[in-house]
This record gives C-alpha cells, structure tokens and sequence, in this order.
C-alpha cells in the first residue's frame, strides 16, 4: 500500500513535468491553426517552419553561437581545470570560488554586468558579444565537470608520466587529455544545450541584427500563439533532449 | 662497490611549509646495489625517493648523479625510473601501451620499441598480456606492469616507493623473491622503500633506517639487526628487551653488568667506563629460558611465565621478571628438547649468552 | 611543479584571464556604478552617492521587493514541499529504474525554461487544454482566466524550477548513510524523532544548495511573469532589466544586481556552513 503510494506521488510529479511538453510536441502535428481540439494530423508547420527565413536564420545563428562558445569553453574550461588541479598559484582558491559564484549567480546580473562592460568598451552588441556572453555563462560548467572527474584520480599518474620522461604537454596530452575525455564529452554537451536555451543573458548581451532562436521565440510568443512555435519548440526540445541523454551516458559509461 | 657513489645526497632537506620532512641528510648509493630506505610512516623516506626522482624541489642540499649535480633538473631528464606504491598505470592504455609510453616518447622506432617491450614483459613473466587493460589484471599483474614500465627505459637507478605494501601476505613473498631475481638480472642499483623491517631485511644489500628526516643507521641487513647504533634502530628494526644496568668491572673487550644484583659478563663494544649506567639489549629469540637456576651456573634473572603464545615454528613467552620487568622470549622448537613447553605461571630463570647482548 | 613551462602557464593564464576580464571586471563596474550618480546626459556621473540603494529601500520599489520576494519564497517552498519527498522516494526505488527515472528529471533540468514556459501558455489559455478539460466536466461554466494572473506566474515558476530543487536533494539523499537510520531505530528513536534528528539536519545541504538554485532564479527569470502574468506582476527580474533598458537608470539597476549577488552570497555562505556541518556531525555519527 505504501509502496503503490510512493510510485502514485513519483508518477504525479513526472506527468506534471511532462504532460505540457508532451502536450506541445502533440499540438505541433495538429492540423488547426487556432482551436484546441484535435483537427488531424499534419506536418505542415514543420515545412512551414523550414519556410520560414528569418527564423531559420536565427536558429542557424543560434546553432552556430552555441557550437563556438561551446567548443571555446570546453578548451579553456579543461585546461582551466587541470590548471586548478596540477598547479599552485596565487589567486587559485579565489578565482575557484569565483568559478561557483558564477555558475549560481542570477542570470540576470551577469546579462546588465556584461551588456555595461560592452558598452564601456565601446563593442557594438551583436554576435561577437553574444559569443563571448555565452563562453563565460558555460566556462564554470566545464570547468566543475572536469574537474570532479579529474580529482578521483591517482595523482601518482601525472608523476609516472613526468617520471617516463614526459614533459607538462606530453602529459596532459597523451595521458590527462583521454582520461578525461568523457567529462570533456560532457561538458561540451551541457555548454552546447546551455547555450542553445539561453535567453536571460542572450537578451541583454545581442544586438538588434543578430537574431538568436531563443529571443526570436520569446518576442513571437509575447505577440501571441502560432502553431509554428509548436514545431520549433518540439524541435528545441528533441535537441536537448539527445545532447544531455548522450551527456549523460557518456559520463556513466566510464565510471 | 667501494668505488664513487653513483647517487649522492649532501645535506639534502626538504621542508613542506613549516614541516621538515627531510632534514639535512646525507646518503651515498653505490652501482648495483639494492638498498631500502626503512622508517616509520612520516620518517621522510618516501620524500627522499621523490627528491631523487625530481619529483619535489630541494629546500637546501645538493643532489648528484654519477659526479653531476641534479638540481634543478626536471623528472623527464633524469635516468631514474620510479615504481609507485598505487602502480598508477594509465587505465586508458593496454599493456604494452603503458610499458611503451616512456620509450615512445623517445621516439625509437616502432620495430625496437616492440622488441624492448617484450623483453621487459619476459623479464617480469607477463609475456601474452600485452594487449590487456589495467583494470583485467589482478594485484600482482599490475604491480608487474608498472616494473616493467619504469625498467624498460633502462634507468641506472629504480626507485621503489613501497611497491608491494598494497599485496597480500603471500603475493608479497612471491614478489619479493621477483623483485630480487629482477634485480640481479639488470645489474642495476634499487631503492627502495618501505616501512616493513622484514621485507627489508630479507631484500636489501644495505639498510638505511630512517626516523624523524634522518638516517638514524646505515649498515647491512646484519648489522642492522644485530648491532643496532641507538635505541630507535633497536626498536623499530624486530622486537628487542631492555635491561637497564651499570658497568661494575671493565676488562680489554669485556665489561661485566650488574643488573638488578646479578652480575652479567658482556662485550664492551660500546667501550664503556667502571660505574657507566648501560642498557644491554637482547632479541627475544637470543635469551635462554630455564627451570632450574643453577643449570647453566652462570647469572640469571628469575620470574613467571605469564603468558604462552604458540606460533607453530615458535613458542613466544612473556615473562615478568621479579625485578619488574616484562620482557618477550623467542623458543624455537627442537626435536631433541620437549621440555619446551612451559606452562602459564610456571617459575623460570633466564640469561643469555655471551657476545649476544648489545650494549647502548 | 618544477619546471616553469609553457604550458603550466598557457593553462592557469588563459582561465584566470577570462574569468578576470569578463567576470571580475564587469562584476565591479556594477558594483562601482551602484554608487554613482545618474546623469541623463553621460548614463553615470562617477560622483559618489548612496542614494540608489536609498531608492530600492523606498516604498514604491519595496512593494515590488515585497511582491518578488513573496512570489519566490512561495515558489521556494512549494518546490520543497513537492521534492523532498519526491527525491526520498526516488532514492528507494530499484537501481535499473531509477536510472531513467533520474534521466527523466535530468532532462527537464536542462531544457530550455523558456520552451518549458511556453508550453504552459497552450495548457492555461481561455481556448486552452486545462479550459477545455474543466468544461467538459462542467466543472466550470465558462473558462476560467488562468493565464496572465499571478496564479499562472506561480504555477510557471513552480513547474520551471522544480527540478533545480529535486536534483540537489537527492544527491544529499544519496550521500545519507542508511544505517544511520537503522542504529538510530535500534537505538528506539520514533520515525518523527529520526527525521528531525538525523535526516534533516544531514540533507540540510541539499535543501540549502535547490533553494539557491530555485530562489535566485525565481527572483531573476524575467520571462516568465512576462509571458504567463502580462505586465501585472513585477519581479526583480523584471525590474532590473526595465532599469536597462527602458528607463536608462543604470545606477539603480546596478545596486538592485548587488542586492540580487549579496543573498546569493548569503546562501552560499548558509550552504557553506551547513554542509560542512553535516560532513563534520556525519563523522561524528559514524566514528
């Protein structure tokens, strides 16, 4: 009895955060513009979707701002951690604790800081200032991920390395570099999906002629509902769904 | 072997913050010679295998390697190789991989690589594992691996950081008879670490007992145990008695000991003076045990058996001398004898004797 | 460690260099223009002035504080109410299921909030599935507003933020040592007395560490009562970013971010304190 009530309350809180997507990714094949009720299948706001320019271009921008700004974070955030675990040096600790302050702080600081930073410096805001936006809000993630994996290690093997005649490069290459690789993986994955959904940094640090997918649904959907949106939403979530899935048993599997 | 040291270590200290761990220390170790830094955990032996490795930097001191000094001199330019007490093997290579990874770096050519891999697997017997990874190799394997990756970059010296410590009890013989037989068929100079007196004793050409950053003793396995320099080497190498005494006669190599009102006749190694407080150390299996004080005629000291532990090759006895002391004796079984076998609270008499005492 | 090479400087370098560029700098631009002056001309004057912070304290802004803190206080405590025992039960389930099922809450967790927000609108509209549902059970006579009320706003936050809380606890869940619970029962503790005594206080840090990460939000998302409350509701959120980008007054926005990073602080350092707590008091359990 306890127990069919333990699953009972496990499935009451599943259906609530899967009934709206689920929802969502159904209405998207409906064949009716406004109503609610099911009008019969159709594909056609998936076609009118690839139709449709200016929001391709936009999740084209979007996919190529979350590819660059992930792969740039994912180097520096690897070597970051390895840096962090390796070496000694001054400001290591605090620039540790800054690494966690920003992975929790609001979004919505880091948007104002960045987007007054930009503006002191004279940038135009657009998809240069997005990028460097979208490295830093992913820089932590990579970082932590890495360096969880990186500190269950043997320290004995950097020295073995160094000991075999390896030099720093030789060692983080030939030996940290593949031992790492699935929290690499992983940590690409989460920037890429981090920055593929941002909206709360994206909207203070882009310009006016760079549109994103993110900003782009969000100023469609203040305007009103369009079946479109339902497409591209489902399609959103599909990618997001597949990168943390592989995220997710790319780090379990080697463990 | 009396010839230069291949390693030297001249005033060699290491302080980690405010800690000493190695405290200005000097060691010379000879061409082929398989020596064991022995210690305590915390005593600085480790440090000294990692310093000569490169491993750490030098506080103060001066570390050279056949006449030249190695200060300064990166762990990847040195012709040491070290064996670590985790293996620390790269779970992400295969065998042969992990023994090949020092000599690629080199860059030999692949045809010569293969060739000194399999003879590094052939000398350690791992020949037919090559392609296995880590984590498909037992204890014993692994630990294999990691000689066979740090001898086949042909090292002048290997350092062994407690390399069987994570073995059980028999693996551990096993691979000690291993590690001697590789050692004697690559001619070159071990050092070796660790903090079991045993494995030391039954490995080493020579032993340097270490307490505290120093060496408190340097000297064969022999001397070690058998004429240990201070209290601390008497202690931690085997289990040893303490009588205090002092000296009542002195006579050319000889002295006589009165310990509590029985006169005992010892060498004067120690070249003790008329009225000198001594103590006379003695190895549990070096003292006689009787029924009967006056067998031996000599000085003994009386007391009960309070506890009797058989140990199948031994029987151990704790006795507590009517003096106050408790001290621990060594039986080994004869044939001939069968009235070894005391019982608990029997009274007995024990002595030694001479020349087996040590006097500090 | 011994040698000075490149690389150990081209790795400590290029991370130390952009976190100090593109966080520490900007970071105190803000809280250096925090305590500046507005100038309509030039956006700041670098005259020193405690007035902004005045200004948040005043009544006007503190009613939208007032509101926001409610709004996400609420949320922060209907999301644990739902995830402790969520996350407990989720603990307790075999091993091969739980996997998904920790898939399956991992997934929310990254996914898009705005997409997630949206997919809310086509459920609460007048026209919308809830509506529907609730008529033809005539449950309702006519459909109910649910969209653009504070309720939606609420409901929006609670659904985007649930897996923030879960997540955390169940790592702590995870971590709790399960015979502590059994000695303590052996010893004749009450389920009340072993909950209060033992389990709270030793998953405190997972409770401490999913408020963080459903608070802070919950105060900075802008988006959501945007989309799901129309303009009624007013959160930091949305405040800061008016202060932007409508009004122009940076110095005010900017002591209104500090505000936002001084709680975070707050509840790290509460995070900080706890969890070291519970590690310390967990040893002492075990020893």
């Amino acid at each position: 009895m306890k127990k069919t009530l333990r699953y009972l309350y496990l499935a009451c809180v599943y259906l609530f955060l899967y009934i709206p997507i689920l929802i969502l990714v159904i209405y998207s094949f409906n064949d009716s513009k406004y109503s609610t009720n099911w009008q019969g299948f159709t594909l056609s706001w998936y076609t009118q979707l690839i139709a449709d320019g200016p929001l391709m271009e936009a999740f084209v921008n979007s996919l190529v701002i979350a590819f660059a700004s992930s792969v740039s974070a994912t180097i520096l955030g690897t070597l970051g951690a390895f840096a962090f675990y390796r070496y000694r040096f001054p400001g290591r600790k605090v620039m540790y604790t800054f690494i966690y302050i920003v992975m929790m702080s609001p979004d919505i600081v880091m948007g104002i800081s960045l987007l007054m930073f930009f503006i002191i410096l004279g940038m135009e805001t657009g998809a240069l200032t997005l990028l460097l936006a979208h490295i830093t809000f992913c820089l932590p993630f990579v970082v932590v991920t890495v360096f969880s994996r990186i500190s269950g290690f043997d320290r004995n093997i950097i020295d073995v390395a160094k000991d075999l005649g390896a030099t720093e490069l030789q060692m983080f290459r030939h030996i940290m570099l593949p031992m790492l690789m699935p929290a690499i993986i992983a940590g690409w994955l989460l920037s890429f999906t981090l920055s593929l959904d941002d909206v709360v940094v994206s909207f203070f640090t882009t310009g006016p002629y760079f549109e994103i997918l993110p900003l782009k649904i969000y100023s469609m959907v203040r305007l009103g509902i369009k079946p479109e949106i339902n497409a591209l939403s489902a399609v959103m979530f599909l990618l997001s769904l597949i990168t943390v899935t592989v995220a997710h048993l790319v780090t379990k599997e080697n463990r | 072997m009396e010839s230069l040291p291949i390693v030297r270590l001249q005033g060699v200290t290491k302080r980690f913050d405010d800690v000493c761990a190695v405290d200005s220390l000097d060691l010379d170790i000879y061409q082929g010679e398989f020596l064991t830094l022995l210690g305590p955990s915390g005593c600085g032996k480790t440090t000294v295998l990692r310093l000569i490795a490169g491993l750490e930097t030098l506080s103060a001191g001066e570390i050279s390697m056949n006449g030249s000094r190695l200060n300064g001199t990166p762990p990847n330019k040195r012709n040491v190789n070290t064996v670590f007490q985790s293996y620390a093997l790269f779970p992400h290579m295969t065998v042969f991989e992990n023994i090949a990874f020092g000599l690629r770096l080199k860059q030999s050519d692949k045809q010569a690589i293969r060739h000194q891999v399999s003879e590094a697997l052939d000398l350690v017997k791992l020949s037919g594992l090559e392609n296995r990874r880590p984590h498909q190799l037992s204890g014993g394997q692994q630990q294999r691996v990691a000689m066979a990756r740090a001898i086949v970059n042909k090292p002048q010296v290997l350092l062994l950081d407690e390399p069987l410590s994570a073995l059980d009890y028999r693996l551990r013989q096993e691979m000690e008879i291993e590690l001697k037989r590789v050692h004697r068929q690559l001619g070159i100079t071990f050092v070796f670490v660790t903090h079991d007196q045993e494995e030391a004793i039954s490995m080493s050409d020579r032993i340097a007992v270490m307490n505290e950053g120093r060496v408190e003793q340097i000297g064969t396995p022999i001397k070690i145990y058998e004429e240990p320099e201070n209290m601390f080497v008497a202690r931690f190498v085997g289990e040893i008695n303490v009588f205090d005494g002092h000296v009542v006669n002195v006579n050319n190599g000889s002295a006589v000991v009165d310990i509590h009102g029985q006169l005992f006749p010892v060498q004067n190694r120690k070249k003790a003076g008329t009225g000198d407080k001594v103590r006379v150390l003695l190895r549990p299996e070096d003292i006689q045990v009787t029924r009967d004080a006056d067998k031996n005629g000599g000085p003994a000291l009386s007391g009960k058996v309070d506890e009797v532990i058989y140990k199948g090759k031994t029987v151990d006895l704790v006795i507590s001398l009517d003096a106050g002391e408790t001290i621990n004796v060594t039986q080994f079984f004869n044939e001939d004898q069968e009235d070894l076998v005391y019982g608990e609270g029997e009274r007995v008499h024990v002595d030694w004797l001479y020349g087996w005492e040590v006097i500090l | 460690m011994v040698s000075k090479s490149g690389f150990r400087n081209v790795s400590i370098g290029s991370t130390l260099l952009w976190i100090t560029v593109f966080v520490v700098v900007p970071y105190l631009f803000v809280l250096v223009f925090s305590f500046f002056q507005r100038d309509p001309e030039q956006i700041v004057a670098a005259v020193f002035t405690w007035q902004n912070y005045k200004d948040i304290f005043s009544p006007v802004f503190l009613v939208v504080c007032w509101n926001s803190l409610i709004l996400a206080l609420g949320t922060t405590v209907i999301t644990l109410l739902v995830a402790y025992p969520f996350a407990f039960f989720l603990g307790r389930i075999p091993e091969r299921i739980r996997r998904i099922l920790l898939l399956l809450m991992i997934i929310p967790f990254w996914t898009s909030s705005l997409i997630r927000t949206y997919a809310l609108i086509i459920l609460f509209k007048a026209n919308g599935i809830v509506n529907g549902l609730l008529l033809s059970l005539k449950l309702v006579d006519e459909p109910l507003a649910i969209l653009y009320t504070q309720t939606s706003v609420f409901i929006g936050l609670v659904y985007t933020l649930l897996p923030f809380m879960i997540l955390p606890i169940y790592s702590s869940i995870q971590k709790l040592d399960l015979r502590l619970i059994e000695a303590a029962r052996d010893l004749g503790a009450t389920s009340g007395h072993i909950f209060l005594r033992i389990v709270l206080p030793l998953t405190l840090p997972g409770i401490i560490a999913g408020s963080t990460m459903v608070f802070l939000p919950a105060l900075g998302l802008f988006y959501i009562p945007d989309l799901l409350g129309g303009a009624r509701s007013m959160l930091i959120g949305n405040f800061i970013k008016n202060q932007f980008l409508t009004t122009g007054n940076w110095p005010l926005g900017s002591a209104a971010s500090v505000i936002l990073t001084l709680i975070m602080c707050l509840f790290l350092y509460v995070y900080f304190l706890s969890s070291r707590k519970a590690r310390t008091s967990g040893m002492g359990e075990m020893a």
